[in-house]
């Protein structure tokens, strides 16, 4: 790993003799750093499990999987040293699973009222019929 | 913009070898990696699946000629599977790969000036994998069939009895991964392949067009996948997704196949309106109109495909603050689709238009594309759209989307480009014919469906009230004329092969590059790659007697652009 992080990942380029150099190459201590954070913040996302935080709970869970997704993508996709349209390509791709999951959650936010928990009336009946024996996850129980 | 295209030597002349004759027998078709090859592939496969689809339709409509039974074995369960089979077939198997993936290959890189598209393994991958996806939704005929419509609804896909289900889904799966990689492979081919001088803004519009197309089948068919996957899931494992019964939210997979089969609309319209930009400037010799418009209003076309999914599902329990905001977005395509048609009707004010087929095609897909798009102002509209839903006034208005301007600018092209393919040329005469007769039996069998929609017949019905009858019958009559031009089609098509006049290199006066090279193009397209300037500025290019075809004059050439012409001199 003699290259620098800051090589071009041009092939060829000012020296034509020289090996052409495939992709972009990251030093091992940067990847090693990287792994390392992202087992930390796994563990981090395990233990606050532990730790009763009402409605932070999700906050922080999230907040961690943000900051392990945006540093995979950073430094093991190589986002930070492409060129910005592929950044760009990544980002509207995010962009349009949350307008997806955003206007799905509205839809579902209007009915919140009539909701209620638990499974639905007949669902343990259903799957007793359609796959006898299998687990049924049990909430408590419906009443209207 | 005053610099023409045609800025080399043409390399016209009938070289002894082409794509065509470059390598000879099965394995060099099966396992070859050229492009225009693998277009061919594809034309021949889309056009046959085309035709299968098409035999459907034709079943569907002669049971619908009278109420009740009418072909005798045809009972109401067959009825379901004929027109699933029918919107199956044409949507997955016919429109979806018939211009980016049949047309697209074969042109694309010409157009660039490239000798083959960045990944041509993949490109032969996505071909094997359409012929995979295509033999699953086979093998669902045999385990059974299914019935769902195109659409897949649950819960009935998940309890109906036909056995053929997950084939089909698994074949549609796979349909899709072709639908993605050869997104995929035309995004980085635009970005990379494009020649010295051809800027983002001198691209031919049918580039603009396949380039946006490529973009929404990248981001959008993987969540058509997911989809599939979790129905297939529920229906092989009771596991609770999709079926209220089991805990599951329908609407929930409403949601998640029009967040693709929306844009995947786009993905049929788009290319279309590429194909057409070319036919209305070559075939009327003007240059395009309003160019940067046509080019951008496809990548608005692209974004606002993502935003509009809901207004299919008005009445399926959508709340109405979504259905609110639905309904405005869904206006606002009107906008670009109206920026093109403009665009192209000024392209055509003081043209020197050529009624040869593809620009009679192209006519076509005007008066289509405008009546479908209209008809859309209608379903978008909250009120008028709860009467309309899911009658034959839907029907009519994706028909003429779908087929009248998605089919009918594929079939353009393909006549367009038919001498480029094929080295020879087809029965002028004949083909205006064909055209003509489409184009009344498509009005004929889908006009009448406006007055059967809006009276509330309601769509996949086997049966009817005796009122509707007359109606019926017009369209079957319709469809017939429509199945007689398709095949008039297909007789001179073919016989131009056997029997047809050689191609010039630019039979139509085109300015774009595939025009530069011979007709058919050599294997390698083009010996050295070609320098470019605005494609559609046809002030050099006049007919040559001698030629029997369009060539660039190099006096005119000269009075263009005097710097230019020095330089190919040289």
């Amino acid at each position: 790993m003699s290259h620098s992080a800051t090589s071009s990942h041009e092939t060829g380029g000012k020296n034509p003799g020289a090996h052409p150099i495939v992709g972009h190459l990251v030093p091992t201590w940067l990847l090693v750093f990287v792994g390392t954070s992202l087992l930390l913040l796994t563990i981090i996302t395990v233990a606050v499990r532990y730790i009763d935080i009402g409605e932070f709970n999700i906050v922080v869970a999230l907040g961690v999987a943000v900051i392990k997704a945006t540093l995979v993508c950073m430094f093991f996709m190589h986002l930070r040293w492409d060129r910005s349209f592929n950044l760009l390509v990544f980002v509207a791709s995010v962009a349009f699973v949350i307008l997806m999951l955003a206007f799905l959650i509205m839809d579902t936010n209007q009915y919140r009222d009539l909701q209620f928990d638990g499974n639905a009336p007949n669902a343990e009946a259903t799957l007793q019929a359609n796959a006898p024996g299998a687990p049924v996850a049990r909430f408590k129980p419906y009443s209207p | 913009m005053t610099t023409i295209n045609l800025s080399q030597p043409l390399d016209t002349t009938v070289r002894p070898d082409n794509y065509l004759t470059h390598t000879s027998g099965f394995m060099s078709w099966a396992f070859t990696l050229d492009h225009k090859r693998i277009g061919v592939m594809y034309m021949v496969s889309v056009l046959l699946s085309f035709f299968v689809g098409g035999v459907f339709a034709l079943l569907v409509r002669t049971e619908l000629l009278t109420p009740g039974q009418t072909i005798p074995g045809v009972t109401a369960d067959v009825y379901n599977h004929f027109f699933t089979l029918h919107g199956a077939i044409m949507v997955f198997l016919v429109i979806i790969p018939s211009i980016p993936a049949a047309l697209g290959n074969f042109i694309m890189p010409i157009m660039l000036g490239a000798k083959d598209v960045a990944f041509p393994r993949l490109n032969l991958f996505s071909y094997y994998l359409w012929v995979f996806g295509a033999l699953f939704t086979v093998c669902s005929l045999l385990l059974g069939g299914f019935d769902t419509g195109w659409t897949f609804y649950t819960p009935y896909s998940t309890t109906t009895p036909a056995g053929g289900v997950i084939a089909a889904l698994t074949g549609v799966f796979i349909l899709g991964f072709s639908s993605i990689f050869t997104g995929l492979n035309f995004v980085v081919t635009v970005h990379k392949l494009r020649p010295p001088g051809m800027t983002w803004f001198r691209m031919p519009l049918f580039l603009w067009a396949i380039y946006a197309t490529a973009i929404i089948q990248v981001l959008a068919t993987p969540v058509l996948g997911i989809t599939l996957l979790l129905l297939i899931v529920e229906r092989a494992f009771n596991i609770g997704i999709f079926d209220p019964s089991m805990g599951g939210d329908p609407v929930l997979f409403q949601h998640f196949f029009w967040f693709y089969s929306h844009p995947a609309v786009y993905i049929m319209i788009l290319p279309a309106m590429g194909i057409i930009s070319e036919l209305i400037s070559v075939h009327a010799h003007r240059h395009i109109f309003g160019y940067k418009f046509i080019a951008l209003s496809s990548i608005a076309i692209a974004i606002f495909s993502f935003l509009v999914w809901g207004h299919h599902m008005f009445i399926s329990g959508q709340s109405p603050l979504l259905n609110t905001l639905f309904s405005l977005i869904s206006f606002s395509v009107a906008i670009p689709s109206a920026v093109k048609v403009f665009n192209w009707m000024s392209t055509l004010y003081k043209g020197n238009i050529v009624l040869n087929t593809p620009m009679l095609y192209a006519l076509s897909f005007l008066v289509l594309f405008t009546i479908g798009g209209l008809t859309g102002i209608h379903l978008a509209t909250l009120n008028t759209d709860v009467h309309l839903h899911d009658t034959y006034f839907v029907v009519e208005h994706f028909h003429y989307v779908m087929m009248g301007s998605a089919l009918i600018g594929m079939i353009g092209g393909l006549h367009h480009w038919w001498p480029k393919m094929t080295g020879r040329m087809y029965n002028e005469t004949l083909g205006r014919v064909a055209c003509v007769i489409v184009f009344i039996g498509f009005n004929v069998t889908f006009f009448t469906q406006f007055f059967l929609g809006s009276q509330g017949m309601p769509r996949r019905y086997y049966d009817y009230l005796p009122e509707y009858q007359i109606y019926h019958v017009i369209s079957t009559i319709g469809s017939y004329i429509m199945a007689l031009g398709f095949l008039l089609t297909a007789y001179y098509l073919m016989a131009s092969l056997f029997g047809g006049r050689r191609a010039p290199a630019n039979p139509w006066g085109g300015g774009s590059l595939e025009w530069q090279c011979s007709s058919p193009p050599p294997f390698d397209n083009f010996a050295k790659q070609p320098r470019v300037g605005d494609c559609y500025n046809f002030s050099a290019i006049r007919w040559d007697e001698k030629e029997q075809g369009y060539v660039v004059d190099p006096a005119l050439q000269a009075s263009v652009n005097p710097n230019l012409a020095a330089k190919n001199s040289h």
